[in-house]
């Protein structure tokens, strides 16, 4: 590996690079001093192109270089300088602060630039770019001579156009610029921007290329923007779905519908501790989908059972019994978790941000929540529409009496229901997990959305719920950049006042004779 | 009220609480002469501050069983009175004046938000009580009945911001100021934009968003944060969000993959005991301001975290900079009761003036006229573990501006 590097090197002709070997060892040992004398070695070391500082600078990035009393640096058992054995005990480790590490990102990105693995080309690509400095031009220029990967290549550009930019040659320069501004991207932009002050001679050029970049992004800002909203409009639509199916379908004013999606938020706790160490541990938030749903389902059925069938056609007293409900099971819980958050770790499939194309970025977890949610509104509408019990329940919504001369069980089918809408608050919770804390109070932020989204929507109506939480979503999401979050959302409750003012059934009001009910 | 999972001292105190607020009588009294010291625990034990205070609350159950283990104060046992405001800064009042007058403390440790603060002060000013406030606050207040043992802006915020200006915090010219919507926030940024214009920075360079408490939507505010970011200066966060609300917003931090090393952000309101429930890998190198941190170097820390650890029974709990404030503000406390031979409000407020105490955070601190403490300002980045690597700190504690000079209206206030 050693060799290759160097032999690298020297074929392209960049060879001055070892250090002799007490400016070496001298540069090196100044890695244990404070924060500024770190920053000039690291920065001297990457400068020199020394493989011999690679293995040193990526201890100390890690946090796996350590000191002595004596100023020795060691990596693990072994002089960090020699490679000796050597006695580790007292040692303590380096310490490095934001200034060092991003001069570590630079140096580390000099030494690596001719790694033969791709990922880390494209890490000390992006290194690199942020030196902005003319030094790295000859590294820039013979590491694009030889790049295949066009992702790697583009990174390159962009680093040489900001190396470009901080040269002292005036076509150079504008070489830069045009670069730059051909690229498209925001980093490049912000090159641009960044350079603007000390070229006032290249302003023009530089504005052309920053407007250039910016018609590009137009079209990707408008993406996340959009892809914000959709977010948003899909946690409302979780969180309403349920609401959609025992208020929108049977009816009931159920205010203990948050601490349903709740409770299905601490069943992905349970089973993510109970799966803890066990080889299905990273299935734990899929495993949580149905254990969540039928953990909620039976606790709606036993609910309705007991509770709210003594109380059909008496909208205040469900109300007010639903909502002392959600009380008792909020404070249940507080009793048995405790009244601080729990933790549902997330797994790594849900981590970082995804590029779809067009360069769009997107956040991995919210873009999942986007699929469950979708996925879940199929599911009940399938239900609804292909199985028995759909139609059952249908029947019994359409006209209770007939349904039950034609022999169906409408109490059976009243459980039911409740069951399942239960049930999807439950589901609800489990994507809830992943975006919001897991506390006793989770529910109760939701309740206020998801009467607003079913409302809005037109109750009774799925589709109503899901063009309704996706509008609410993507709205609240324009008005955010202009009025600041409070306020998008009160502009969003005061719109829907508005609105159900105009049409007081919503934006898919029922027609015909269920309507009239 | 409370945490069935947790030991029974937990319990023990939820049990006093429930005593209190039933105005029974206390039940022991068996060693020391004459009535119990009451120590009243006003801090919120759920809701969306539950995350911070519960800490405190332990930590004064903590000096309880220490000082009576010595013999109580006075010749007489302490006893801690616990009550639940739930994160409801109205039942923080109702809850101040149930102390005073049903439960009668002789003293209170309580409130983090400063929302809080404001709605008990009255009480504790009408009833003339006496409440030790342990969070860094906004500054603008000095009530006679309230001991602030935690910053002041000056021993906080600005230096904070002073060091992201600096060339080791990495020479920002743009501030994103992002905060929960209440007064510690929205009067701290108002002192910070003050200063940072004085410093020669223009309001377009700053950027000020709030949001609800329990916030957790932070995709949009994160992405704009970046925006701002790339408008070719360097640019750095100024974070006064408080309660769960962080969780969220530092997990959008990292999942937009905003390193500290580009984006920095300084937070005044997260501390080791916030960072526990987060996976801090992707945070490494995000800076919080304190006056203390569970990793100085100092006897009295050894101590303290011995004593904490013990107490709690969890070698691996951590402490953080509030009850470090909490300690100092009790330690003073009995020191002034023993002072004045007496817990009456009066006589033990003259007496805290000029009390010292060998704290934590590696300096002697002293309790001023202005009802502040003389703090060191210390300024750590997160590592992997969780814990900070302090990275910069004063030489030694400075006095408290609690009447901050980048107020115009404070210009003719004498300090």
């Amino acid at each position: 590996m050693k060799n290759l590097i160097l032999t690298l090197l020297l074929v392209l002709g960049l060879a001055p690079m070892c250090l002799a070997q007490d400016d070496f060892s001298g540069t090196a040992l100044r890695l244990g001093g404070g924060f500024g004398e770190q920053a000039e070695a690291v920065e001297k070391l990457g400068l020199s192109g020394d493989p011999r500082a690679l293995p040193l600078l990526q201890a100390l990035a890690d946090g796996k270089l350590t000191r002595m009393a004596d100023g020795a640096l060691l990596i693990g058992e072994a002089d960090a300088l020699t490679g000796a054995p050597a006695n580790a005990a007292g040692a303590s480790a380096v310490r490095i602060n934001n200034r060092v590490r991003a001069a570590l990102r630079i140096a580390l990105g000099r030494l690596q630039i001719v790694s033969p693995d791709p990922a880390e080309r494209l890490r000390a690509a992006d290194g690199i770019l942020r030196s902005r400095s003319a030094q790295d031009l000859p590294l820039l220029d013979a590491a694009l001579a030889r790049e295949t990967v066009p992702r790697i290549r583009e990174r390159l550009v962009l680093a040489q156009g900001a190396a470009r930019l901080a040269s002292d040659d005036e076509a150079l320069k504008r070489a830069g610029i045009e670069s730059l501004g051909a690229s498209g991207f925001e980093a490049a932009r912000t090159v641009l921007l960044e350079a603007r002050a000390g070229n006032a001679a290249l302003a023009e050029a530089i504005d052309a290329a920053v407007a250039r970049i910016d018609r590009q992004l137009a079209f990707r800002r408008a993406g996340e923007l959009l892809f914000q909203g959709l977010s948003l409009g899909s946690v409302l639509l979780l969180a309403a779905l349920g609401l959609a199916v025992t208020f929108g379908v049977m009816g009931v004013i159920n205010m203990a519908h948050g601490e349903f999606v709740m409770l299905g938020a601490y069943t992905t706790f349970l089973v993510q501790e109970a799966l803890r160490g066990t080889p299905l541990a990273p299935w734990a938030l899929p495993l949580a989908v149905p254990t969540a749903f039928l953990v909620t389902a039976l606790l709606g059925a036993a609910m309705e059972r007991g509770l709210i069938r003594h109380l059909y056609g008496r909208p205040l007293e469900t109300l007010l019994m639903t909502f002392g409900v959600g009380m008792v099971l909020q404070q249940a819980v507080r009793l048995i978790f405790g009244a601080q958050n729990r933790e549902v770790s997330s797994p790594a499939w849900m981590q970082g941000t995804l590029m779809l194309p067009g360069e769009i970025s997107v956040t991995q977890n919210r873009l999942w929540i986007i699929v469950f949610g979708i996925a879940v509104l199929l599911l009940v509408m399938a239900a609804i529409r292909f199985t028995r019990f759909g139609l059952d329940m249908r029947a019994v919504v359409q006209n209770r009496r007939i349904a039950a001369t034609m022999g169906i069980r409408t109490g059976r089918v009243d459980a039911l229901t409740f069951a399942f809408g239960s049930g999807i608050a439950g589901m609800a919770g489990v994507a809830l997990s992943q975006i919001d804390n897991v506390s006793p109070n989770l529910g109760t932020g939701y309740i206020v959305d998801s009467f607003m989204v079913v409302v809005f929507g037109g109750v009774g109506s799925l589709a109503g719920t899901l063009i309704g939480a996706l509008t609410l979503g993507v709205v609240n999401k324009l008005l955010e950049p202009y009025a600041g979050v409070v306020l998008a959302k009160v502009a969003v409750l005061v719109g829907i006042m508005l609105f159900i003012q105009r049409r007081p059934k919503g934006l898919f009001a029922l027609k015909g004779r269920a309507a009239d009910q | 009220m409370t945490d069935i999972l947790n030991h029974r001292l937990t319990r023990r105190a939820a049990l006093l609480g429930m005593g209190a607020a039933l105005a029974t009588p206390a039940i022991h009294g068996a060693s020391a002469q004459g009535a119990p010291i009451k120590v009243g625990v006003l801090h919120s034990l759920s809701g969306t501050m539950a995350i911070s205070e519960t800490a405190l609350r332990d930590t004064v159950l903590m000096m309880v069983e220490g000082i009576n283990s010595r013999g109580g104060l006075l010749g007489r046992r302490v006893e801690a009175v616990v009550v639940d405001p739930a994160s409801n800064w109205p039942l923080f009042a109702e809850k101040a004046r149930e102390l005073l007058q049903v439960a009668k403390v002789d003293v209170t440790f309580g409130c983090w938000t400063s929302v809080s603060r404001k709605s008990v002060l009255p009480v504790f000013e009408e009833l003339n009580g006496l409440l030790f406030y342990p969070v860094q606050y906004e500054g603008e207040e000095q009530s006679r009945n309230v001991f602030y043992t935690g910053a002041a802006p000056n021993q906080q915020a600005i230096p904070a911001v002073e060091y992201l200006m600096s060339k080791d915090g990495g020479e920002a010219r743009r501030i994103a100021l992002l905060g929960t919507d209440y007064v510690y926030p929205r009067t701290t940024n108002r002192i910070l934009r003050a200063f940072l214009n004085s410093k020669g920075i223009a309001d377009a360079d700053i950027m000020e968003e709030y949001t609800p408490f329990g916030h957790s939507d932070w995709q949009g505010i994160v992405a704009r944060v970046k925006r701002f970011a790339g408008e070719g200066k360097r640019t750095a966060i100024v974070s006064t969000i408080n309660g769960d609300a962080n969780v969220p917003f530092y997990r959008e931090l990292g999942n937009q993959g905003i390193k500290a090393e580009d984006i920095p952000s300084v937070a005044f309101s997260v501390g080791e005991e916030e960072l526990a429930g987060i996976d801090t890998k992707p945070l490494v190198g995000h800076l919080a301001a304190w006056n203390y941190f569970m990793s100085v170097n100092s006897p009295a820390n050894t101590e303290f975290k011995a004593q904490w650890q013990a107490f709690i029974k969890n070698p691996r709990r951590v402490t953080n900079d509030p009850m470090e404030a909490t300690l100092v503000g009790f330690k003073m406390w009995a020191q002034a009761v023993a002072k004045a031979g007496t817990t009456a409000v009066d006589p033990v407020r003259e007496a805290m003036y000029g009390q010292k105490v060998d704290a934590p955070c590696g300096y002697t601190l002293e309790m001023h006229r202005n009802h502040h403490l003389s703090k060191p300002v210390m300024i750590g980045e997160v590592m992997e573990n969780g814990q900070f690597n302090i990275v910069w700190k004063t030489q030694g504690p400075i006095i408290a501006e609690n009447w901050s000079p980048f107020i115009p209206e404070n210009a003719n206030r004498r300090r």
